[in-house]
């Protein structure tokens, strides 16, 4: 990865740190400054390899190198000082561990003498943020500093990536050393296993092929494998004739467009998807870690099927329910030798049976569980990411999202043909997590449509940062649905509080046109649907950020929808007139 | 759409509460890299996910390489300590996780060193006691014994038993120790 410098020199440490983001590649940086990262700010000013990003919220610099990150499959990098610039990044990170995003975010701290003495601005950085790092480091001595920038980047892209803290006191900023790449890095205990157990693969084979109700269950590690393991898995799809399915952090790894895809599965998938889960004999888990938002009730998870799961970190396998195949690996590795061996040994899937299973499946497809009532009134929210959609689908484009009902209408209604073109939150749900991805995706991507779906709470969160996307010339979409409600939450008051809206209500909202004005950005307002296609038109044609407030149905829920604590093959549809405070148990209540 | 209403609605999302194994006792060796933050990164993870500590021992092992063996007995259900053993092995400065139960071929043994006081008769039983464990006196006064003990923990636990009604103060105990019989390392 690294690419090897002409020399070994002498610099300051605030020097090195520059050079190794140089020579690793990084283009751009996203930050925000302060007293104990000044000496990395001066060495910033006197070149011109690495762009600085300044945001508005360390958190926003921490979601910009999500967004930068997942959209390119690099390694997102930030900047912040000590004390609050490392708390404020600390969402952001925790953010990056749950959806397993590389990230090397460097925090300044207080001079070696003072640590430990409750200096200004001083916190213990390496503490708060050991559990939400894949990694940290406290740099000590000068010398350590070149082998730690270095070693960073490579655990955070490498095995299952994840975000890497550096501490960096002052004094070691300042101080001068020898700086070079290091050929190799002495954490011996540290080698993620990327090839996957032949015999394992063998016995995957050989079950696939016997199987009569088998199923594709994908996620996030797909994406994380890069573009060749979607490709992998397509082949291995079409040559199998499975039905597949994804999580929400894996749409995109296979195209919706295709005949195979059933759509996403879990608590907001589809029935199709869910049942199909729920009563196939063979499970292929790709890069997929049996969340609760995709298991529901663990007893009751497709319990007659034989599973089969490929992940490259051991932790994952068996941490909820138990397979029968582990395979431990990188999905492209696994994928590749699973295709290879599949057309090696002639295997054939059981035409007969999998015809049946087919029909089966187009039974569930028949019930539309997406389908919603339609209005000539009021702009619905799936009516809306359906006309984005369309009139977005042949472009050159990328979606973030909020967390809310936004998000999950997107995932159902705005369809992936390819990967890294989704950004969400998935694991942690952090609101106000879309706004700043896009700012770090269009970055990236500068010629390329991007496009915020958000929710009208959500985008408060990171609002600041519009002005980043302005400094820059970014012409980022925020489209808001505004329901004028916390949507999820009022959805869940409705179906677990007897419809008590308990500071839910998006009181005192701002005029988002005008605020986007006085941001120097652009204002649209929607309001029906008849206008709904020009003003999205005019959006994508101006090439400046614009904050679209598309005012919609303030009570439509979203479905389908599995209750807590309820099994796949109990989920309540939209049209399905069950009173949703009959859907759901008692114990039900206490999920979350 | 209630599609199949078979199954019994009751139990949680979350995977103890349909959990039937039992728990177990098990004794994981773990080998680091001696780095600052190493035992935080372990004992975090510890408490972070809920897992027990119910004895942990630490001290660098290898001097040169700047390697410590941490050694804990945790318990928990089958799918547990596999998952506590795969989390241990995530950590960039662990080695090596071995679990010396599974192995089912390893030593373990602690060391306790146990104050009695006392006087006459009790401390004649204690001294007579303390011979037939094997327990070695290492301070002496007038009215006091420190013994040191090294055993099984269940030795320990039967010595300072019995020490209690003969005068015991205070006890303190290294936790367990454990290495793998025969030639092989870990
Ligand atoms: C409001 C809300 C509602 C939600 N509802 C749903 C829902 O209905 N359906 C849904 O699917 N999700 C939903 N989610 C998201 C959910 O919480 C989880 O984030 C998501 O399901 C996890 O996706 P994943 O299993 O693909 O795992 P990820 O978090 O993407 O993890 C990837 C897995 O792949 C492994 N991996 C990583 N790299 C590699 C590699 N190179 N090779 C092999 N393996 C690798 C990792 O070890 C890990 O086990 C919702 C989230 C929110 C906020
Ligand atoms: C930082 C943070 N705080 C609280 C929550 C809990 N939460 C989940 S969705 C939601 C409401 C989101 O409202 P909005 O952005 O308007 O989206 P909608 O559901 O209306 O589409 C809340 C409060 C969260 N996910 N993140
Ligand atoms: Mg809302």
């Amino acid at each position: 990865m690294t690419k090897e410098t002409a020399s070994t020199r002498e610099m300051t440490g605030a020097e090195m740190v520059i050079q190794a983001l140089a020579d690793q590649g990084v283009k751009h940086l996203f930050g925000y400054p302060g007293g104990a990262v000044l000496p990395i700010y001066d060495a910033l000013f006197a070149q011109k390899e690495v762009r600085h990003i300044l945001v508005r919220h360390e958190q926003g610099a921490v979601h910009a190198a999500e967004g930068y990150a997942r959209s390119t499959g690099k390694v997102g990098c930030v900047l912040v000082t000590s004390g609050p610039g490392a708390t404020n990044a600390v969402t952001g990170l925790t953010d990056a561990l749950c959806d397993s995003i590389p990230l090397v975010c460097i925090t300044g701290q207080v001079p070696t003498h003072l640590i430990g003495n409750d200096a200004f601005q001083e916190c213990d950085t390496v503490g708060i943020t050991r559990p939400c790092t894949k990694h940290n480091y406290l740099v000590k001595r000068v010398e350590d500093l070149p082998r730690i920038l270095h070693e960073a980047f490579h655990i955070a892209a490498s095995g299952r990536p994840g975000p890497v803290v550096i501490d960096i006191p002052k004094d070691v900023q300042f101080a001068t050393g020898t700086y070079s790449v290091p050929k190799e890095f002495p954490h011996t205990g540290y080698h993620p296993k990327v090839k996957g157990d032949s015999a394992a693969i063998k016995a995957a084979v050989e079950l696939m092929a016997r199987a009569k109700k088998p199923i594709f269950y994908t996620g996030g590690g797909v994406i994380n494998s890069g573009k060749h393991a979607s490709q992998l898995l397509r082949e291995l799809v079409k040559t199998t004739g499975f039905p597949i399915t994804s999580t929400l952090m894996g749409l995109g790894a296979f195209p919706a467009a295709d005949p195979q895809w059933m759509g996403m599965l879990g608590m907001h998938g589809t029935l199709e998807a869910n049942m199909a889960m729920h009563d196939c004999d063979v499970m292929v888990c790709v890069g997929a870690r049996f969340d609760d938002r995709i298991t529901g009730r663990i007893d009751a998870f497709s319990p007659g099927s034989k599973k089969i799961h490929i992940d490259i970190d051991p932790s994952s396998i068996n941490k909820n329910i138990h397979v029968d195949i582990p395979i431990v690996g990188d999905c492209a590795h696994v994928l590749e030798d699973m295709l290879h061996m599949w057309k090696a040994e002639k295997k054939q899937a059981d035409k007969k049976a999998l015809g049946d299973w087919w029909k089966q499946i187009d039974k569930w497809r028949a019930r539309k569980s997406l389908a919603y009532r339609p209005s000539n009134e009021v702009i619905k929210p799936q009516y809306a990411i359906q006309r984005l959609f369309e009139l977005t689908k042949d472009r050159d484009t990328y979606i973030t999202t909020e967390v809310g009902q936004h998000q999950m209408w997107a995932a159902q209604f705005y369809h992936f043909n390819e990967p890294n073109r989704w950004m969400t939150s998935g694991g942690l749900g952090t609101m106000g997590y879309g706004l700043p991805a896009s700012v770090g995706v269009q970055l990236a991507h500068p010629k390329s449509l991007v496009i915020d779906i958000a929710g009208e709470a959500s985008v408060q969160m990171t609002m600041q940062e519009l002005s980043t996307a302005v400094q820059y010339r970014l012409p980022i979409k925020i489209f808001i649905l505004n329901n004028s409600y916390m949507g999820m939450v009022r959805q869940w008051q409705e179906l677990l509080h007897g419809s008590r809206y308990s500071e839910s209500y998006s009181e005192a909202l701002p005029d988002f046109v005008k605020l986007a004005e006085a941001m120097h950005a652009v204002g649209i307002r929607c309001e029906k649907p008849g206008d709904l296609d020009h003003a999205i038109k005019e959006m994508i044609d101006i090439d400046r950020p614009v904050l679209f407030d598309c005012v919609v149905d303030q009570k439509e829920n979203c479905f389908p929808m599995i209750p807590s604590g309820k099994a796949h093959n109990e989920m309540i549809l939209g049209d399905s007139g069950v009173s949703l405070d009959d859907a759901i148990t008692e114990e039900g209540k206490m999920l979350v | 759409m209630n599609a199949n209403a078979n199954i019994p609605s009751s139990t949680s999302h979350y995977p103890t509460a349909t959990n039937v194994q039992k728990p177990e006792t098990h004794t994981l060796s773990v080998l680091v890299d001696n780095e600052p933050g190493v035992l935080a990164r372990v004992i975090g993870l510890f408490s972070g996910r809920g897992y027990n500590i119910e004895s942990l021992t630490v001290s660098e092992t290898e001097h040169a390489k700047h390697q410590s063996l941490i050694t804990v007995v945790t318990t928990g259900t089958p799918m547990v300590i596999e998952q506590i053993k795969n989390q241990l092995d995530r950590l960039v400065p662990v080695h090596r996780v071995v679990d010396m139960t599974l192995s089912g071929r390893s030593i373990e043994r602690e060391l306790a060193m146990v104050k009695v006081r006392g006087k006459g008769d009790e401390r004649v039983e204690a001294l007579r006691l303390a011979d037939a464990f094997r327990a070695r006196v290492i301070d002496a006064t007038t009215e006091s014994f420190i013994f040191e003990i090294t055993g099984k923990s269940e030795k320990i636990e039967q010595f300072v038993a019995l020490m209690l009604p003969l005068g015991l103060v205070e006890v303190s105990r290294t936790g367990i120790v454990a290495i793998a019989r025969g030639p092989d390392t870990m």
